[in-house]
């Protein structure tokens, strides 16, 4: 694997050669070559999941034998209802839905308040706020675990949205990245903006706001899935079944007492299903990169 | 006026609906809520959610609800972590490493107790002895045995006639072992001989016992939290450095810890598997060809003969719930144990039935005839007997003498910070097997680090 | 760098208040208890703990393992940001090439992103499995090296490296698939008509444009690589075989979630903090100089 990641790397500069030079020919050399290394690429990095949808529609005799089935087969609907119904998908999805929007919504807003004033104000204090937002990066999920728990068992909120939520939200990823792009932005802009007569706010909406939709974007993708993939906090923190995130169904399909064969290609069915709203949100958002830089260039 | 009223009139209607449904049928329903937090996942998880359904069918005053809390130590740092903060359930399932941490607790609602409390009556003495002593204190059960497995010999067949052995003779002892399986690789019946589960569980713990050999001080941990581990003497160092000796040629192939290794035995590379009997189920689903299954294999003398111990989990009933509910609770540890529920229980899962009546009738109901398979793992663990003796054949069994019993060796073990210790001794084994390390050396440090564990455990519990 | 414009009296604070408000309540009032509790020897329910000054520390800092696990922290946080950074820098570098069919080449690099680390682990468990994976089956007709990782440390390594690289692959393109969409194409048809070549161009002008994502990347990357990871290890080698994938944040998880050992994990935090809070300020002291903000 490690080969084949570094075989792509020199295949880069080969490929961003090849993309510009030969514009005018009939053929299109370069852009064929982009193709085919694009092409490469993606069977590398997509293979896990070509391959875990393949599992999800064979039978269990088909999964274990040799040599590999790497062709779908036709168990794909049987297997799909049979994980659906292990699961209480429904009601998962929708809990799942809720915690990562509401996760990546607050996370976004917060951070951007803040990383606005870290980088735009000078106040006594700056550097000491912007260091303790970073450094909750830096300690392991598991140590906080049992406190956090304790600090919502105080506020009453074990197994509820908010409990589920709001936690997750103290973290630092999002205040650096707008940190790291307010700094891009040019010296020159803010002083126009003064000479228009605009205050922090008016700047923050109207100015900072429409050119940080790329990376809003890149943000909320991340973060949606970050929310949507969590397992040990609602494991902890939610005491009924219709509190229940997607994530944690599926493992529910995972033998972990060691004393059952795994059925992998229930797994994989369910592991299929709790990929899609991540991948469509990943799609949606795709056009906002575009939007920003469209945006960007006005 | 009507269209007056109108603007207020849904939300009214709303709302005087909404309190209909959250008050009207309420004081009906009341069903009180036991809340039982278990590991259990795939098959295993549907028939606890339905050992719970049949419950609640069966009465009208309590509503079981049982909900998977993740694996065995999620489950119980779940627990734990509720139970600091009252929001804790009433049942908790906690794997049989776990039993020392709950028992010094001071969490515990000891099930003895709670039924003795609510008088309800239950035969201790009919249940089958090895379980209920890994889950005893001072004579009394603490917890309720309920998943409980044993690992055993599992061989396949095919394999065996194609290298020429007699598939319904498996191997008695560890030499048989070696023989068999350089012949089946000889044959080119399988890539290697044998593999193992749970490395440390039946090979290190289980090996110890089955010989009679001690693996800790103070009776294996029962009679004190100063222990100290004696895997590295004469009959550990000889069992780990043959395995790393087989390892190199191929008879034995180290598979990796837990369930690892099942694919080994299940597509055919390893002709002969040591595993839960709680796989029983699995393989006769997911296995395509004849295999069987046999006691673990022996050393012969000079080591004496006695039992296997178990694994599993076990539930535990957890401190500050109301008399009332604690009730509820007693009933629905009461119907699991009684005999219909073990054994519905023991023929879906393939766990073992627990009560000496259950066993009885299993075996008036030809059960261990149509499946020779779970009688090894009971014959194993009571000491009977490893083939079917005609008195166990169906009908009105007469009663049969065991072979071997319990000793103190055999019994469980009760140790502080298992968890960790059972991971230690599976990574020193990784470490002999991969020929990094002699087996003395392995076991040695293994010893070393897991004492300082122990010692750890023991100064954290006599505070 | 300095850029400060607006001034305020009350406004800053009113900004970061709420981010503040949530890290203080749900971050360090926990985080305080548990680093706390790494000068206690703390019972497992945490009902009773002795003060034991530096006790536990030392019991870390005699026990050879705990090195090992530090060395490891070290190969794997290096070999995953090195991996994911720069293969998605690549891939993030061809997707924006003028060619047809982006959206769906970007969609494609994107979904495996989508994925649970502990599915991401069972799935690469499957493929790379000794027994039945399709890689050692398909590799057993290149070589005759049996690329065993439940016994051979280095493949197990390579192995989880390659997986959680993997995980956070997604991540990476799709902030440097923003960061390069960014850049203006004027800027671009400015060097094309100049006649720099496209490894100039890339050197010269896409690549310190995108240098303060890259920096984000790489810290991002490496505080994941060592505080994030334990998912995919647990799901895939447990930590062995040995203790050859045992790096520092999965014995931390081990002893402190698994074993409830909160003396053991409360130092073994404060440990693993004061090393990642130094590396991060030494990345922002030297390696920040070098990125360049318009």
């Amino acid at each position: 694997m490690t080969a084949v990641g570094a075989g792509r790397i020199e295949g880069a500069h080969v490929a961003a050669d090849a993309a510009v030079a030969p514009r005018r020919k009939p053929v299109d050399w370069g852009a064929l070559l982009v193709h085919a290394l694009l092409l490469a690429c993606i069977a590398v990095v997509a293979f896990p999941l070509y391959y875990a949808f393949i599992i999800s529609t064979q039978s269990l005799q088909e999964v274990v034998q040799r040599p590999p089935l790497l062709l779908p087969s036709s168990h794909l609907v049987e297997n799909y209802v049979d994980a659906w119904q292990k699961v209480n998908l429904g009601q998962m999805l929708f809990n799942s839905a809720v915690m990562a929007v509401t996760i990546a919504a607050g996370k976004i807003a917060i951070s951007m308040l803040s990383a606005f004033a870290i980088v735009y104000f000078d106040f006594r204090g700056r550097m000491l706020c912007f260091w303790m937002i970073f450094v909750t990066l830096m300690l392991p999920v598991p140590v906080r675990l049992m406190s956090t728990y304790e600090v919502i068992g105080t506020l009453g909120w074990i197994n509820t949205y908010q409990g589920l939520t709001i936690p997750l939200m103290a973290s630092a990823t999002a205040t650096f990245l707008f940190r790291q792009f307010y700094l891009t932005i040019p010296n020159e802009m803010v002083e126009a903006a003064q000479l228009d007569g605009a205050g922090p706010m008016r700047f923050l909406w109207s100015f900072l706001l429409p050119l940080s939709w790329a990376n809003i974007a890149a943000l909320f993708v991340v973060l949606f899935i970050f929310g949507w993939n969590q397992y040990l906090w609602p494991l902890m923190i939610t005491n009924t079944e219709a509190m229940r995130t997607i994530v944690i169904g599926l493992e529910g399909l995972i033998p972990r007492s060691g004393t059952e064969l795994p059925t992998w290609n229930l797994i994989m069915a369910g592991a299929v299903m709790a990929l899609l709203p991540p991948v469509a949100v990943i799609v949606l958002m795709q056009r906002w990169f575009v939007k920003g830089l469209v945006e960007a260039e006005k | 006026m009507r269209r007056r009223l109108s603007p207020f009139a849904p939300p009214l209607a709303a709302l005087a609906l909404l309190s209909a449904t959250l008050l009207g049928p309420a004081p009906a329903l009341a069903k009180t809520e036991i809340h039982f937090w278990h590991a259990m996942t795939g098959q295993l998880g549907e028939a606890v959610t339905e050992l719970a359904k049949q419950f609640n069918q069966s009465q009208g005053e309590y509503e079981v609800k049982p909900l998977r809390k993740g694996s065995y130590p999620e489950t119980l740092t779940a627990a734990i972590a509720a139970y600091r903060q009252k929001s804790h359930p009433h049942i908790v399932q906690v794997f049989e490493v776990g039993t020392q941490t709950m028992l010094l607790s001071g969490a515990v609602h000891p099930v003895y107790q709670l039924m003795k409390e609510q008088e309800i009556p239950v035969d201790w003495k009919g249940f089958i002895a090895p379980v209920v002593g890994y889950y005893s204190k001072d004579g009394n059960l603490y917890s309720m045995p309920f998943n409980s497995s044993t690992p055993i010999f599992y061989y396949n067949k095919d394999a065996f006639q194609k290298a020429g052995l007699d598939p319904n003779k498996p191997p008695v002892t560890w030499t048989q072992v070696e023989e068999y399986s350089r012949k089946i690789i000889k044959a080119g019946a399988a890539k290697c001989g044998f593999s193992t589960g749970w490395p440390s569980w039946t090979m290190v713990e289980n090996m110890h016992a089955w010989h009679d050999q001690p693996f800790a001080t103070k009776r294996n941990g029962f009679d004190g939290l100063d222990v100290e581990l004696l895997i590295n003497k004469e009959f550990g160092v000889k069992h780990i450095g043959q395995l790393a000796a087989w390892q190199k040629e191929g008879v034995y192939s180290y598979g990796g810890r837990a369930g690892a290794a099942d694919p080994k035995f299940v597509n055919g590379d390893c002709s002969m598997y040591i595993q839960s009997s709680a796989l029983i189920g699995g393989f006769t689903r997911g296995v395509n060809f004849q295999w069987g299954t046999a006691p673990l294999p022996h050393w012969g003398a000079p080591y004496k003969k006695a039992t296997s111990i178990i694994g599993g989990a076990t539930l535990w009933v957890l401190k500050g719930k109301p008399a009332a509910e604690n009730r509820g609770t007693a009933q629905f540890l009461k119907f699991i144990a009684d005999t219909p529920q073990q054994m519905w229980w023991h023929v879906n899962t393939g766990y073992l039935a627990i009560s000496n009546t259950a066993v009885k009738n299993l075996e008036e109901g030809y059960h261990f005839v149509r499946n020779p398979n779970q009688y090894t793992a009971f014959a194993q663990l009571t000491g009977l007997p490893p083939t079917l003796p005609p008195a166990l054949r169906g009908g009105k069994p007469a009663p049969v003498k065991p072979e071997r019993v319990a000793t103190p060796n055999s019994q469980g073990l009760r140790l502080g910070n298992f968890v960790q210790i059972r991971d230690v001794i599976e990574a020193e084994m990784e470490n002999i097997f991969a020929g990094k390390k002699s087996a003395k050396q392995g076991l040695d440090d293994a010893v070393a680090k897991s004492n300082q564990m122990l010692k750890e455990f023991a100064a954290a519990n006599k505070q | 760098m300095k850029r400060t414009v607006f001034r305020s009296r009350w406004l800053p604070y009113a900004l970061v208040l709420p981010q503040v408000a949530v890290t203080i309540v749900f971050f360090f009032w926990p985080a305080l208890k548990s680093l706390q509790l790494s000068v206690y020897r703390v019972s497992p329910f945490g009902d009773r703990s002795t003060f034991i000054g530096l006790e536990n520390f030392r019991t870390l800092l005699a026990d050879p393992e705990y090195y090992q696990s530090v060395l490891n922290s070290f190969v794997f946080a290096a070999g995953v940001t090195g991996l994911s950074v720069l293969a998605a820098l690549v891939a993030a570098g061809l997707a924006t090439q003028k060619i047809r069919g982006l959206s769906v080449y970007r969609t494609l690099l994107l979904w495996p992103y989508g994925i649970a680390p502990a599915v991401a682990g069972i799935i690469f468990l499957f493929i790379f499995h000794p027994a039945y994976g399709v890689l050692p089956y398909f590799l057993s007709f290149v070589t005759a090296y049996e690329f065993n990782w439940l016994l051979k440390g280095w493949v197990a390594m390579t192995l989880v490296i390659v997986a959680t690289a993997w995980t956070h692959l997604g991540y990476n393109i799709a902030f440097y698939l923003a960061g390069l969409l960014a850049v203006p194409a004027s800027v671009l048809e400015a060097a094309d008509v100049d006649g720099a070549g496209p490894v100039r161009r890339f050197t010269a002008i896409t690549f310190p444009l995108v240098s303060p994502i890259t920096f984000y990347l790489i810290v991002l990357n490496m505080v994941f690589a060592f505080f994030e990871s334990f998912g995919v290890i647990d799901a895939v080698t447990k930590g062995g075989p040995g203790h050859a994938t045992e790096i520092m944040v999965f014995k931390l998880y081990k002893d402190g979630f698994i074993g409830l050992n909160l003396g053991s994990s409360g130092a073994q935090s404060v440990i693993l903090m004061a090393m990642v809070i130094v590396l991060t300020m030494l990345q922002f002291r030297y390696a920040e100089k070098k990125v360049t903000y318009r």
